[in-house]
Formats: structure tokens, C-alpha cells, sequence
């Protein structure tokens, strides 16, 4: 972490555009309100992350880019998400071809039971890529990107299941970097991981960020620290409902942050 | 609810060593100001041993910072917290370093005759060791509008070492003679000058502990 904040950037740690955005949002699980009124701006190729006590609406927040949400009955959005300036909300969106722009690694590795080339091959075929070279070429730039490639360039055709916790993690990563995806959703990427394949991921994060626009929500705040560029603390209000208490360059927010609640939060007075 | 008891309690304990680094070295700026007045060489040498003390003082709080900070991994206002312990522990053990050099001065004197009477010297020493100690009750009070205000009071030290230097040096015009013992006097003073802009060091990292805000507060004269 930068100290020394006169010299650092910390005021414009990105400079990119907004590559999305949600305003005046609030989500519902029926009558039970998850989320209330949050307008956020999430810049392009750099890493937002999304802080905040269990249960404050982190995932249900992200996965509003996906809209992943959609999948569970019952659930009621009010204001827009934009992915470029367009409300994926509205009606003539096509979610497939949403979920190909955002991807979306999970809490647990999940790597499908099959070899480790038809993981990452998995996407591309599904979006109509069948030539066997073109998949090889894929599989490896992928797996290149997601830095596992050395690790498993002379086993692609094993179960991606005999991988180690953290090998399948990235494997994950390859097979959204398989689609070409523009955003990266990572909801708690590192929690099932050991310290080292977690350093290992942050660090992939960190290259991938150069191309990809990456949202992370994670509960570990030396985590959002160490690789978030901008930072968003959540926090419940007395009804429960997730609200957008303080978003800024992380620099900022983890030395020097404006509002009480974030200051007695991540310095562990109150949780 | 507070969560992290064990590292707050540890902060706050770090706290109170910052404080009783602090006395010592007022009491040794105080004390070889004494021992120039009363050319007490057993205090001036007494001074000299001790400064090993605070030299000491310092290591200890700094390495127990690095602990928390290794351990710990302190966020907003405690990172800034132990970052402003660290630098003012730097400054105090310089102005420790100030008040050995002054005993180190009284040693040189020795018994030789008093040039004049000591007024501004001891005056400049006495308000040297008040900005000091309210910079310390400001760092534990988390007062930054006090943090500002003393290190404004530096001009004032200032002023005082304009004085004494014009006023030996007219000593020295009219007496060469002088010269030796009014060198030593102005040196004395400049190392009361130098602890006073410590002091307001010291009043900037208050200032950047309470409000995140580099500043930097009356740049002094000297
Ligand atoms: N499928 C669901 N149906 C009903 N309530 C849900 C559902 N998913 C999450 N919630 C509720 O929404 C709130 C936010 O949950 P979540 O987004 O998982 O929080 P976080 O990720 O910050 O821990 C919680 O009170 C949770 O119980
Ligand atoms: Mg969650």
C-alpha cells in the first residue's frame, strides 16, 4: 500500500471509462429488500471490489452484472445496470449472449467433471466453435492468461478434478477467459484456497486487469487491499437491506476513509 | 462492538510508551539547560548516559510497530496511527539527540565564568518542552486544530534565538575575548531552535494520524 499520498495517484487510480454501472438500484427477494437505492460506476480494466459484513447484499450485488439473479423466483429490480450505457435490464437484452460479455467465477471451484482441454473448450464450443485447432489455440491462450498453462500443458487431457484447489480455481478463470469476455465477476474467488493459491490468484487478477474490467466481492479486506483498484463498502441497514455506504479509490479507503462507518469497520470496531 | 480488542489494546499501549518517551526527553532538554545554569557537569554527563535510554525507547516502540503492522495488518486511522508513531519516535529521539548535544556543550564550559545572565536561552527551552508535551496530549487526544496551533508557537522560539544571537554577538563586537564563550551559548540555542522544529514535525504527523491529510503546518524561519 502506498503511503506516501501526496505522490501517489490514489486521487485517479483509474483512468479508464465506465464500463458499467447501476443507478438508483434496489433489488427485492419478494417482500424482503435486498438491496436499496446504489449508484455505483464501475471503471473499465481495473479491479472494483466490494467490501462489506456477511449477508450485506455482496453477491446479490453481483450478480445484478450478470444477471444471475434472474434465476432465483421471486426477485424484483427497480433502476438500471448499465454494461456500456445500455440497461441490461430491459426486455430485448439477450442474457446468453450477456453472460458470454460478463463472466463469472464462483466461491468454490467448479470445474465440470471432464478433462481439463473440455473444461476451457466447454464455452467457445457452445458458442459454435467446433474446428479442433481453433479450440486447441483457445484452450491455450486461455490457460496462458489464467497462468496454469505450464502446469498442465502435458496433462490437458486429464480430469480437471485430480487438480489441485487452487489449479482448478484457475481453470475456472480460463474457461470464462474461453468466451472472451469483457467483465469478470469473482464472487469470493480465494475463499476455498490456501494462502499461496491465493497470492497466486490475486496476482493473475492483477495481470488480467490490464484487458478485462474484473469485480470482485470478497470478505477479506487485505484481499480488496492488495488487489482492488476502487472499493465499495456495504453495509445493512436497520431493515436489513444492503446499502452502498462509501465507494472510492481503495488507497483512500483503506487509509483514509470519509465515513465513520467504513472507519470503524475495517479497522475492526464493530461487525 | 469492538472486534479487535487484543490489537487496539495493543495500539493504545504502544500509546503510552510514546508518552513516557516523551517525558524523557523533556526532562532531558530540561535538565541540561539546568546543568548550564548551575554548570553541573555531573548532570550534563548524567544526560549524555541517559540519551543510550532514549535511543533505546525508540527501538522498542519502532520494532513493536513493525509487529503489528507484520501481524496485524492495520487499516485507516491505526495504520495511520503507528505511521505517525513511527516518525515522531524519529523526531523525539533527534530532539534527545538535541539536549545531549547541549550537556556535551555544558561539559566544554565547564567553569568557566558565566558570560551574562541566562534568561532567553532557558525561556526558549521552557517553551521548546511546553510545545512538546501539548504535541504528545494532542497525538493522545486526537487534536488536530491543537496540533496546528502549536506548531504555529515555533515562531516564538524563533524570535527568542533572533534575540539571544543578536545579543551575543554584540558581546563579541565588544569583546573579542567573548567570542569562545558566546560561540558556545549560541550553540546551545541553536539546538533548542532545532528541538522547537521537531517539535512542529511532530505537530504535522498529529496532524496527518487525525485528518489523513499531509500538511505541512508554518514553514519555520529557521
Ligand atoms: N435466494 C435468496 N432468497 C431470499 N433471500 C436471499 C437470497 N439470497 C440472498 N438472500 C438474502 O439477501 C441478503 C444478502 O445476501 P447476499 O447477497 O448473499 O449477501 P453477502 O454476499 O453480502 O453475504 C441476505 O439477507 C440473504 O439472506
Ligand atoms: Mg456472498
Amino acid at each position: 500500500m502506498n503511503i506516501n499520498l501526496e505522490l501517489t495517484d490514489k486521487k485517479a487510480p483509474v483512468s479508464g471509462e465506465v464500463r458499467m454501472s447501476t443507478k438508483n438500484l434496489s433489488l427485492y427477494y419478494g417482500d424482503f429488500q435486498a438491496l436499496r437505492d446504489i449508484t455505483l460506476n464501475i471503471p473499465e480494466n481495473a479491479i472494483t471490489a466490494v467490501i462489506g459484513p456477511s449477508g450485506c447484499g455482496k453477491s446479490t450485488f453481483l450478480r445484478l452484472f450478470n444477471r444471475m439473479n434472474d434465476l432465483i423466483t421471486g426477485v424484483k429490480v427497480d433502476g438500471r445496470v448499465e454494461l456500456d450505457g445500455i440497461n441490461i435490464y430491459d426486455r430485448d437484452i439477450d442474457v446468453v449472449e450477456l453472460r458470454k460479455k460478463v463472466g463469472m467465477v464462483f466461491q468454490k471451484p467448479n470445474p465440470f467433471p471432464m478433462s481439463v482441454f473440455e473444461n476451457v473448450a466447454f464455452g467457445p464450443r457452445r458458442h459454435g466453435r467446433k474446428n479442433r485447432m481453433e479450440l486447441e489455440d483457445v484452450v491455450e491462450k486461455s490457460l496462458k492468461q489464467a497462468a496454469l498453462w505450464d502446469e498442465v500443458k502435458d496433462k490437458l487431457g486429464q480430469s480437471a478434478l485430480a487438480l489441485s484447489g487452487g489449479q482448478q480455481q484457475r481453470l475456472c478463470i480460463a474457461r470464462v477467459l474461453a468466451v472472451e469476455p469483457e467483465v469478470i465477476l469473482m464472487d469470493e474467488p480465494c475463499s476455498a484456497l490456501d494462502p499461496i493459491a491465493t497470492l497466486r490468484i490475486e496476482d493473475l487478477m492483477k495481470s488480467l486487469a490490464e484487458n478485462y474490467t474484473i469485480v470482485i466481492v470478497t470478505h477479506n479486506m487485505q484481499q480488496a487491499a492488495r488487489v482492488s483498484d476502487m472499493s465499495a463498502f456495504f453495509m445493512m441497514e436497520e431493515d436489513r437491506a444492503g446499502i452502498l455506504v462509501e465507494y472510492g479509490p481503495t488507497a483512500e479507503l483503506f487509509t483514509n476513509p470519509k465515513d465513520k462507518r467504513t472507519e470503524d469497520y475495517i479497522t475492526g470496531r464493530f461487525g | 462492538m469492538e472486534i479487535r480488542t487484543a490489537f487496539h489494546k495493543k495500539l493504545r499501549q504502544i500509546q503510552g510508551e510514546i508518552l513516557a518517551m516523551g517525558n524523557m526527553v523533556e526532562k532531558a532538554i530540561e535538565q541540561s539547560i539546568e546543568a548550564l545554569k548551575n554548570r553541573n557537569l555531573d548532570m550534563a554527563n548524567r544526560i549524555i548516559t541517559d540519551d543510550r535510554n532514549i535511543n533505546r525507547k525508540r527501538y522498542e516502540i519502532e520494532e513493536r510497530c513493525i509487529q503489528l503492522i507484520a501481524t496485524q495488518q492495520p487499516m485507516a486511522s491505526d495504520l495511520r496511527n503507528i505511521i505517525c508513531i513511527l516518525n515522531i519516535i524519529t523526531e523525539l529521539e533527534r530532539i534527545g539527540d538535541y539536549a545531549e548535544g547541549i550537556a556535551k556543550i555544558v561539559l566544554m564550559i565547564g567553569d568557566e565564568p558565566p558570560l551574562k545572565p541566562l534568561i532567553d536561552i532557558p525561556r526558549m527551552a521552557e517553551k521548546t518542552v511546553d510545545m512538546l508535551h501539548r504535541s504528545l496530549d494532542a497525538l493522545g487526544n486526537h487534536n488536530a486544530e491543537a496540533a496546528r496551533q502549536i506548531a504555529t508557537e515555533d515562531n516564538e522560539v524563533d524570535d527568542l534565538y533572533d534575540q539571544v544571537f543578536r545579543e551575543l554577538l554584540s558581546f563579541m563586537i565588544e569583546d573579542p575575548k567573548t567570542i569562545t564563550r558566546a560561540t558556545r551559548l549560541i550553540w546551545v540555542a541553536h539546538n533548542l531552535e532545532r528541538s522547537a522544529d521537531r517539535v512542529t514535525n511532530i505537530c504535522e504527523r498529529v496532524v496527518f494520524f487525525v485528518t489523513g491529510k499531509m500538511e505541512e503546518i508554518g514553514a519555520s524561519k529557521y
